[in-house]
């Protein structure tokens, strides 16, 4: 049994201990948004936030997440209204949308690296993350997109 | 009758249908409701999320099955296309919509699940546009015209009074909604299709949604992880599947199972050696268990010994070698275009020319690995998952289960990507078959992604050789492209071929593309089907399909034509894009042809600067034209690419590419460019980034530690225009793809004078050439 927290509540998972976050997610906690693609840790697909950073949930035992605070895309804005979510939506970055649960997980990751991210900053932290139907020009662009309107809320909360 | 209806045709007579089940007869109102809920879980398949879930189905008007209109006025767009990216929904209901003057803040769509009414349900060959253009301006105009009856009626005024506009009828200064009419008339006026093909069209100019900025409707739902892909799919009671492969794709028979390792694996239930009766996964072990991951475990401590089938030792270099041989042998194949003069054009040439190009295989890698879940309910056998060509499958799923086609119905998710491979259901076989196997318990079957890339329906390895015979003055007077590779639609829907100039059957998707709307003389086009690649695996279609390489052989050859004649290879083209004979285009698909061809061709080299520019060494630009993706629907591309190439390490780096298309008129602006975007990259991985050949019968790479499609570091930056056309619309799919390579290719003999003939370009090729070169 391990229990962590998952998008702000406690929960606890009776599965073996070595299963992956991912399976666990999908199967038994009913979150599907986080995607099954290469389970090697190398698409990007099942990125989740584990302590705020960008983790491949395929390759995430669940023995190693107890105490820890999970967010999948679920529970990233009580609306799905966050930054980056709203610039994906702007840019109209999707297209069949299989891989954009993590690449959006990945960029809110690198945007608290990188307020201001550079086009090398962006290919470097997002090269982990496939897109098949290649969307990325439009990735890059709402990255940037989000970066600032992150920025501006920011500025007007300090 | 177009090759679609044909096929359309082909499948009902097959199915022993009558062609009535394709008029657009009233049926029973609000029928589409009935479908699609019956899933447990979240009914993800209407969009937009917040319209209301379902309409007052009771009361809708439903004109024809495509549409209804509720009486609180939301419009309903029935959607028979597959989503995997197109965002083709929205873009059809754009259609539907405007030609109805709906409002399109209250139009929602719904993605079906199968039914004989539908008629063909295939989403491939950049056709769904195209192929619903006019049947869904013809189903909004019934609507209109109704709501203009009846709206008239209600105001008290004649029609001839009245305008539509906006989900309402207005009369002067009055006007009434489409939902109080439907409320207050209860109108049930139905049309034939002969009555649906007499009604007046919108005239372009009225047009007020089509070729307008629109938000895709699916799109939301893609941002919160609410979006619901075959993966997704649950029922109660399931229990999960992995396949255990064979070592070969056809021919491997199971001698023995030892599950002794398995049982150790807790959540092991139990193997099935699958029983196949439509022989689509011969020689196959599924692996049951209680969660995925178990299934996984137990599939990999589960030993299975077989007799392998014959193709256990093939490689890559074997299937080519096979395509060398059969291109060297006069006879066989199909002759596409198989014009009278060839051979005494080429006994008379001054100088014959030749090349040969080839093209390593291809994996799809869409992101979503197949996957089905199967069960028996109500009577019915279900299978719920993503799919491209539900009327191909439905009869294998039903042969293979030994049941009428009537009793199987497929359940429509989003896909995880297509990209042609869910044009071909096979995965869809083993879950059902595994179900059967259990008493029509729910199964869910999902392949890992190294069993997805082994039972992958691979772009096939290819081999062209193209040659030319050249008059006194070096202009060519005859052409012969020949083509070898393993052939999808024989394989997987052989009455469907199209017969060449010799009667014999041919894949049109195997050789499409070399059918080229150029003027070089008399032309012959053989295509051969590459039987080897086809025993050893099952060849798929592949976005762009044949499109997709066969411009990679001729766009590649005219370019050293034009270079070793001294000849700008545009100007070159541009000569001989002269629109005469079978190039002149016919309406309504290829209106004013090869001029189009022409048009884009020089807008793409006035905007990209090619010629005028000066770059840095060692970097060049590189051109290619194609017309997409068939003969029959036309979308006129050119494709301009710029590459650096680094001699010391032969990496090519691609710095910008320019398309220039004309695609008839565009419905979805912001689509068609994501479309155009994405088939462009996929042209540029498989020129430069990805590929695996065959080894011991199976493809050699599995997951993306050896497989390496391009990542966003390798992403250049892109310009791609529309041509405005008010023309019939086309497809937009797979064009993008088309013209990359050879652009890539030709640009790389610009910048450093090496030709490279082989897919992918890797590095290593590169450093040869230019060392070859050296030496010379």
């Amino acid at each position: 049994m391990v229990k962590f927290k998952l998008n702000g509540r406690d929960v606890s998972v009776d599965v073996p201990d070595d299963t992956p976050l991912l399976w666990a997610l999908r199967d038994d906690l009913d979150l599907t948004g986080t995607k099954f693609g290469c389970g090697v840790g190398q698409c990007g697909a099942c990125t989740v936030l584990v302590g705020g950073r960008a983790t491949r949930s395929c390759i995430t035992p669940l023995s190693s997440l107890e105490g820890a605070d999970v967010t999948t895309i679920e529970g990233l804005d009580p609306n799905g209204k966050h930054a980056v979510q709203e610039a994906w939506k702007d840019i109209q970055v999707p297209q069949c949308g299989y891989c954009q649960s993590g690449q959006i997980m990945q960029a809110v990751s690198l945007l608290k690296d990188y307020p201001d991210p550079t086009d090398e900053e962006i290919d470097g932290v997002m090269g982990g993350s496939l897109c098949r139907c290649m969307t990325y020009v439009r990735i890059r662009k709402a990255i940037k997109k989000a970066a600032a309107a992150l920025r501006k809320e920011e500025a007007s909360n300090g | 009758m177009g090759k679609l209806e044909r096929i359309a045709a082909q499948q009902d007579r097959a199915a022993g249908r009558g062609p009535s089940r394709r008029s657009f007869l009233l049926t029973a109102a609000g029928s589409a409701f009935l479908f699609g809920f019956a899933r447990q879980g979240k009914a993800a398949q209407v969009y937009p999320q917040d319209a209301p879930a379902t309409l007052k189905e009771a009361t809708a008007f439903e004109p024809t099955i495509w549409c209804s209109i509720a009486p609180d006025g939301w419009v309903n767009v029935n959607i028979i296309r597959a989503e995997m990216g197109q965002h083709i929904g929205t873009a059809l209901a754009r259609i539907i919509a405007d030609e109805m003057e709906a409002d399109w803040n209250k139009v929602r769509i719904t993605y079906v699940d199968t039914d004989p009414k539908w008629g063909l349900m295939v989403t491939g060959g950049s056709w769904s546009v195209w192929m619903t253009w006019d049947q869904f301006r013809q189903a909004g105009a019934a609507a209109r015209t109704v709501m203009v009856e009846q709206g008239a009626k209600l105001l008290g005024v004649s029609p001839a009074a009245c305008i539509a506009r906006n989900g309402r009828v207005l009369a002067g200064s009055r006007s009434i909604s489409y939902g109080d009419i439907v409320s207050r008339a209860h109108p049930t006026r139905t049309y034939t299709p002969d009555e649906m093909a007499r009604l007046p069209l919108k005239p372009a100019s009225e047009r007020r949604l089509i070729g307008k900025d629109v938000k895709a409707l699916d799109i939301p739902s893609k941002t919160n992880g609410t979006a619901i892909y075959g993966i997704d799919a649950k029922l109660d009671g399931m229990v999960y599947a992995r396949p255990k492969l064979p070592p070969t794709r056809y021919g491997s028979k199971v001698v023995s199972v030892d599950d002794s390792e398995a049982k150790k694996v807790k959540g092991y239930i139990r193997h099935i050696v699958l029983e196949d009766p439509s022989d689509t996964v011969p020689g196959w072990v599924a692996v049951l268990a209680s969660s995925y991951p178990a299934a996984i475990r137990a599939t990999d401590a589960l030993k299975v010994v077989w007799t392998p089938g014959k193709t256990a030792n093939v490689t890559e270099h074997d299937i080519l070698d096979y395509g060398r041989r059969q291109i060297a042998n006069k006879t066989g194949g199909s002759r596409v275009f198989n014009d009278p003069g060839v051979d005494e054009a080429f006994a008379k040439a001054t100088r014959v020319v030749e090349q040969t190009y080839t093209c390593s295989s291809v994996l799809h890698y869409q992101l979503e690995p197949v996957n089905a879940l199967a069960r028996q309910h109500d009577g019915k056998w279900e299978v719920h998952c993503g799919n491209q060509w539900q009327t191909l499958f439905l009869p294998v799923i039903a042969k293979a289960l030994q049941v009428p086609e009537t009793e199987v119905v497929m359940r429509s998710y989003l896909l995880g990507g297509g990209f042609g491979r869910r044009l071909n259901g096979d995965y869809a076989v083993p879950a059902a078959l595994i179900s059967k196997a259990l008493g029509g318990k729910p199964v869910k079957l999902i392949f890992t992604r190294s069993d997805d890339a082994l039972f992958d329906s691979i772009r096939s390895p290819s081999v062209q050789t193209v040659r030319a015979a050249l008059g006194q003055d070096g202009a060519i007077t005859a052409w012969q492209h020949h083509a070898s590779a393993g052939w999808p639609t024989r394989v997987m829907a052989s009455a469907f071929m199209e017969k060449g100039d010799d009667g014999k059957p041919y894949d049109q998707f195997a050789i499409a593309g070399a059918d080229h709307w150029y003027d070089v003389g008399p032309m012959l086009v053989r295509a051969l089907d590459n039987e080897l690649a086809g025993e050893t695996f099952r060849p798929g279609w592949l976005r762009s399909v044949s499109s997709g390489w066969t411009p990679w052989a001729h766009e590649s050859f005219l370019d050293e034509i034009a270079h070793a004649r001294k000849l700008d290879p545009v100007e070159y083209r541009l000569s001989l894009l002269d629109s005469k004979g079978r190039n002149a285009g016919s309406a309504p698909n290829s209106v004013g042809g090869a001029s189009r061809q022409a048009n884009v061709l020089k807008h793409l080299v006035e905007k990209c600067g090619y010629g005028k520019v000066s770059l840095p060494a060692d970097t060049a630009i590189g051109i290619a034209t194609t017309f997409g993706q068939e003969r029959a629907m036309p979308t006129w591309t050119a494709g301009a690419v710029q590459v650096h190439v680094d001699r010391k390490t032969g990496v090519v780096t691609c710095q910008k590419i320019w398309l220039v298309l004309d695609a008839g008129t565009i419905i979805d602006p912001d689509g068609a460019a994501a479309q155009t975007e994405g088939g462009a990259l996929w042209g540029l991985s498989m020129a430069l980034f990805e590929g695996t050949e065959i080894v011991d019968g199976n493809v050699r790479d599995r997951n993306l530690n050896t497989y390496t499609p391009l990542r966003i570091a390798d992403v250049p930056e892109m310009d791609v225009e529309f041509l405005p056309s008010t023309e019939k619309p086309m497809g937009l799919g797979e064009p993008g793809v088309t013209t990359i390579a050879p652009a890539v290719g030709n640009a790389i003999f610009n910048a450093v004078g090496v030709r490279l003939r082989h897919l992918p370009i890797r590095p290593a090729d590169v450093l040869k050439a230019l060392k070859e070169k050296g030496n010379a």
